[in-house]
């Protein structure tokens, strides 16, 4: 499968590791990553809580861009930078003199016609046929999906179907051979609005969700968002001070899970970047993990 | 020579703003064979009225147009005015400028233009049409109930009690529907059971009603005065003639562990059942699904331990054909189970549940004979939480109507609670509270001052459990939007109130309209609420929209009534819009070639053989002929005829190609 590839800022900053897992794992998928030419920042929270047509210029230069490059499809991993050009994308295809607008202030040709998909969506097809005979050691963990706000929201035309308890996440774990628990805070705000402004704030409500999912046996948390993963990984001492309590749970991306699932080195897939490290107490809670039944 | 008289109507602001009037009744003035045109503010209003009348006397008019709404509006006020002028009433046509036009267009002279259009076409139209009369059909008066909930129990009892045969027609083994499944009832809280059971048993014994239950409506046919209704009895097990209502039955049946749907899922029955002991009639049913019997071939227990050897494995569904004079569609309602609330636990959590099911834990007839408590461990609980509007109100989930109900329901679960466990709290989050009715504020007051329960007005955002208690995460918006958290013992949800499910399907099974949250659609919102726009069917209670009981029974009341109403006249005066073979007197000749093609195409059975004979009794040919009180006026026929034979009267094969030759 060949699919135009938007990282976005985060993923060549603070969240390399997601793209690193990414572009390790897709070989192994049969996915052909392009990454879109001259890319630029897709203004998220930034621009559209001041401009609005700066908030819609930004994210169609890059579908533009992705466009001339012939790219039907473009993958954006960034539940941000996602959240912004499918809107965009929306807008301007209900909004046909908005689009020829844009399309003069950024000074290319715009039809929109390259359509945008999430991470979550490209696995799942991905992985749709033949992935158990690749798999060499199932994540045999439970684990907490934690999807965030942004990819269940807004509602039409959200990656994930059912907003209040999504089931993408859960599905490819499954396929990892990890056992999902059930809970409450898969969509559960962050706090990634106040990352930088109120991080007492961040460690509240990231806090929440890290207990929780601790309460709940999860052995790990997986995500597919950059600004999640900052939150509940980087700010983890944040947390711990706010709560008084220690968790040794590592966060993963998504793509880091399926790639310990098929046996990809560890450092290819950037463990090594996190704050919390991704080690586990030898079988210490193997009594709750179930075996990986589920991989077919 | 023909002497059209045109009458332009600016229905107030409705046409009148949108289209020049006076233009188009001085340009309908020009046209050939018009004598007479004008327009007016209001053409339906007495005074415009007298000005057609007049014209008809004055101008010796010969057809009347009327350029004004749609003719489901207005056209038999406007026929009558001409008929009482002397002219014949179908000698008059509506020109539809307002749906058609000045509703749907902006005001521009393209506008006016196409009134103009309108108008012209039926000029042509009605200089073609003739003096036809009404077609006299009879009544046949015997009502068919649909659904024996409180609606259909009321309006079955009203008809019948006037004198007239009932068939009501009940898809569950009992009568009851929900009222039967209710504790006590808002404002007054008495017991639903005992109000009802004394309904549902006056129901049984009236001489006037036929009463089916375990039955469903198969098919509708005909019309108002003259349906044919065909119910599937479905096949009980167990022959009613022969079954005493003793239960030894249900006693002895080893398969005692399903749901029972009576009990909201809360409590069991067993695989023959009666849904709850004061059910009407008496006699259990075998759940087909569920017997071992049917599955396995074996068992027959309730067989064998039958006194009166009622049971019949072998019994079939038998379909019951009954003529029909008028329809009341009383189907009913039902609610979204919490399965459909995501953020509530997406039906996962059993302390989770419905008002309904609350109304099972509240009755003393309910699995836990009043006893509240919470189904997961049977404990009583010690905090409770009601969520309002759970569904309602709410368009994210497609439900952007208010159930109505729920808040006075809402104030009645929390009152009994607290009535029931004095130490327990019980929290009610509300968006605002609907408490319009009789008493009804005085008994949401009541909850709050004399019964102490806390009212906090906000949204929850989720519930989930967390150690064995609910977690239910809400905001009290009355305090400054702050974030609350509860820790409950049991959630309940006043779920929306929605159609049946199959509502669609009945609906379009009796020809009659629906919305789009498919409830039944009511001819008029204000004065025509109990009729639907098809002739002859009539709706009461929650399957027309979400309603309490007592608002329920006036509508079935009102149903009834017109049923009644109907019932009052021996003979019914049909539009003769049917179709006629062509005949010249004396009755010999017809350009009818006798192919029958359209005894096939008529969908109602309508066409029958006629013999033309000579004078010495010889047979000629057979030619077809319309039953007129049979014909629906469809057309079909008229559109198959080849030989040109057969025509729709008033909606002639001249007439429609004059009006389209006029566009």
């Amino acid at each position: 499968m060949k699919i135009g590839l938007y990282p976005g800022c985060s993923l060549e900053g603070s969240s390399r590791e997601y793209l690193e897992s990414l572009q390790a794992i897709a070989p192994v998928l049969g996915l052909e990553l392009a990454e879109v030419p001259d890319w630029n920042c897709c203004g998220a929270s930034a621009a559209h809580s001041l401009n609005h047509k700066l908030a819609l210029a930004l994210p169609a230069r890059v579908l533009a861009l992705a466009e001339q490059a012939g790219m039907d499809k473009l993958l954006v991993p960034c539940s941000a930078c996602l959240n912004r050009l499918s809107t965009t994308r929306a807008e301007l295809i209900k909004n046909e003199a908005l689009r020829r607008e844009i399309a003069e202030v950024i000074e290319l040709s715009l039809t929109c016609r390259t359509r945008v998909t999430d991470v979550l969506s490209v696995l799942a097809k991905a992985t749709a046929n033949g992935f158990s005979e690749k798999i060499r050691q199932p994540f045999a963990r439970r684990v907490a999906c934690y999807y965030g706000c942004y990819l269940t929201r807004p509602v039409e035309g959200a990656a994930c179907r059912r907003t209040e308890d999504p089931q993408e996440m859960d599905a490819l774990m499954k396929l990892a051979g990890a056992d999902p628990i059930p809970w409450a805070f898969k969509v559960e705000c962050c706090g990634a609005g106040l990352s930088l402004s109120r991080t007492s704030s961040v460690a509240e409500l990231a806090g929440r969700v890290v207990e929780d999912a601790a309460l709940r046996g999860a052995e790990a948390i997986v995500v597919a968002c950059p600004m999640c993963h900052t939150n509940l990984d980087l700010r983890r001492s944040n947390i711990e001070q706010n709560l008084g309590t220690r968790f040794a749970m590592p966060v993963l991306y998504v793509t880091q899970v399926l790639g310990l699932a098929l046996g990809i080195d560890e450092r290819a897939l950037g463990l090594h970047r996190h704050e919390v490290p991704v080690r586990w107490e030898k079988k210490a809670n193997h009594q709750d993990t179930q075996a990986p039944s589920e991989v077919k | 020579m023909a002497r059209i008289g045109v009458f332009i109507c600016h229905c107030g602001e409705n046409i009148g703003s949108t289209v020049d009037c006076a233009a188009v009744a001085k340009a309908a003035g020009e046209l050939p064979g018009v004598v007479h045109s004008v327009d007016y503010k209001y053409m339906c209003s007495d005074p415009g009225q007298s000005m057609i009348k007049d014209a008809i006397r004055t101008q010796k008019l010969t057809g009347v147009v009327v350029g004004a709404c749609s003719p489901r509006m207005h056209e038999p006020t406007f026929r009558r005015a001409c008929n009482e002028a002397g002219l014949n009433p179908f000698l008059c046509e509506m020109a539809n400028l307002r749906e058609h036009c000045s509703w749907v267009h902006e005001k521009l002279p393209d506008t006016t233009a196409k009134a103009i259009d309108l108008v012209r076409i039926l000029v042509e139209k009605v200089k073609r049409n003739k003096p036809l009369s009404s077609i006299k059909v009879p009544v046949t008066k015997r009502a068919l109930v649909l659904g024996g909930g409180i609606a259909g129990i009321q309006a079955a009892l009203d008809i019948a009690g006037a004198g007239h045969e009932v068939v009501l027609v009940e898809r569950s083994p009992s009568i009851g529907g929900h009222m039967a499944q209710l504790s006590e009832t808002f404002p007054t809280l008495d017991c639903s059971q005992c109000i009802l059971t004394p309904r549902m048993v006056e129901v049984a014994q009236h001489p006037n009603i036929t009463l089916y239950t375990y039955s469903e409506l198969e098919s509708l046919e005909g019309f108002i005065g003259n349906f044919k209704a065909t119910i599937r009895k479905r096949a009980r097990g167990v022959d009613e003639k022969l079954c005493t209502g003793c239960g030894v039955c249900t006693q002895k049946c080893p398969n005692k562990k399903i749901p029972s749907e009576f009990n909201e899922h809360l409590g069991t029955r067993p695989a023959i059942y009666v849904p709850f002991p004061q059910a009407v009639p008496n006699k259990p049913v075998i759940d087909r699904d569920r017997c071992t019997y049917y599955s396995k071939g074996k068992c027959q227990v309730c067989a064998k331990m039958c006194p009166t050897k009622a049971i019949r494995y072998d019994q079939e569904d038998e379909l019951i054909t009954i003529d029909i004079g008028a329809v009341v569609a009383a189907t009913g309602f039902t609610i979204k189970g919490t399965d459909f609330f995501p953020e509530y636990g997406y039906g996962q959590y059993p302390n989770v549940i419905t008002g309904l099911q609350f109304e099972r834990l509240a009755s003393a007839s309910g699995p836990t004979l009043g006893v509240i408590r919470r189904p997961s461990d049977n404990e009583i609980p010690e905090n409770v939480v009601f969520i309002a509007c759970a569904g309602s109100r709410d368009s994210a989930k497609r439900l952007s109507y208010c159930s109505k109900i729920c808040c006075m329901y809402t104030a009645k679960h929390a009152m009994l609670y607290k009535h029931k466990v004095h130490e327990g709290r019980a929290h009610v989050f509300y968006m605002d509270i609907r408490a319009g009715g009789k008493m009804y504020d005085e008994f949401v007051r009541r909850a709050i001052e004399e019964d102490q329960v806390n009212y906090i007005r906000g949204r929850v955002s989720r519930v989930f459990e967390r150690n064995g208690k609910m977690i239910v995460k809400g905001v009290d918006t009355l305090l400054n939007g702050q974030s609350i958290e509860i820790e409950a013992d049991l959630v309940v949800l006043a779920t929306a109130m929605t159609a049946q499910p199959d509502a669609e399907a009945t609906a379009q099974r009796m020809k009659i309209s629906y919305d789009a949250d498919h409830f039944l659609s009511e001819a008029h919102p204000k004065l025509r609420p109990v009729e639907m726009n098809t002739a002859g069917i009539f709706v009461a209670g929650a399957c027309q929209a979400p309603k309490d009981i007592p608002e329920t029974v006036a509508q079935a009341s009102a149903a009834a009534s017109k049923v009644v109403g109907l019932f009052s006249r021996s003979e019914l005066a049909r539009e003769p819009v049917v179709a006629t073979v062509n005949r010249t007197a004396p009755p010999l000749f017809s350009t009818c070639v006798g192919c029958f093609l359209c005894e096939t195409a008529c969908p109602y059975q309508a066409i029958e053989r006629d013999d033309i004979r000579g004078r010495d009794g010889q047979l000629i040919r057979q030619v077809a002929k319309v039953n007129q009180g049979v014909c629906q006026g469809c057309g079909t026929c008229v559109a198959l005829c080849r030989s040109k034979a057969i025509d729709l009267q008033g909606f002639t094969n001249e007439q429609v190609f004059a009006e389209l030759l006029a566009v």
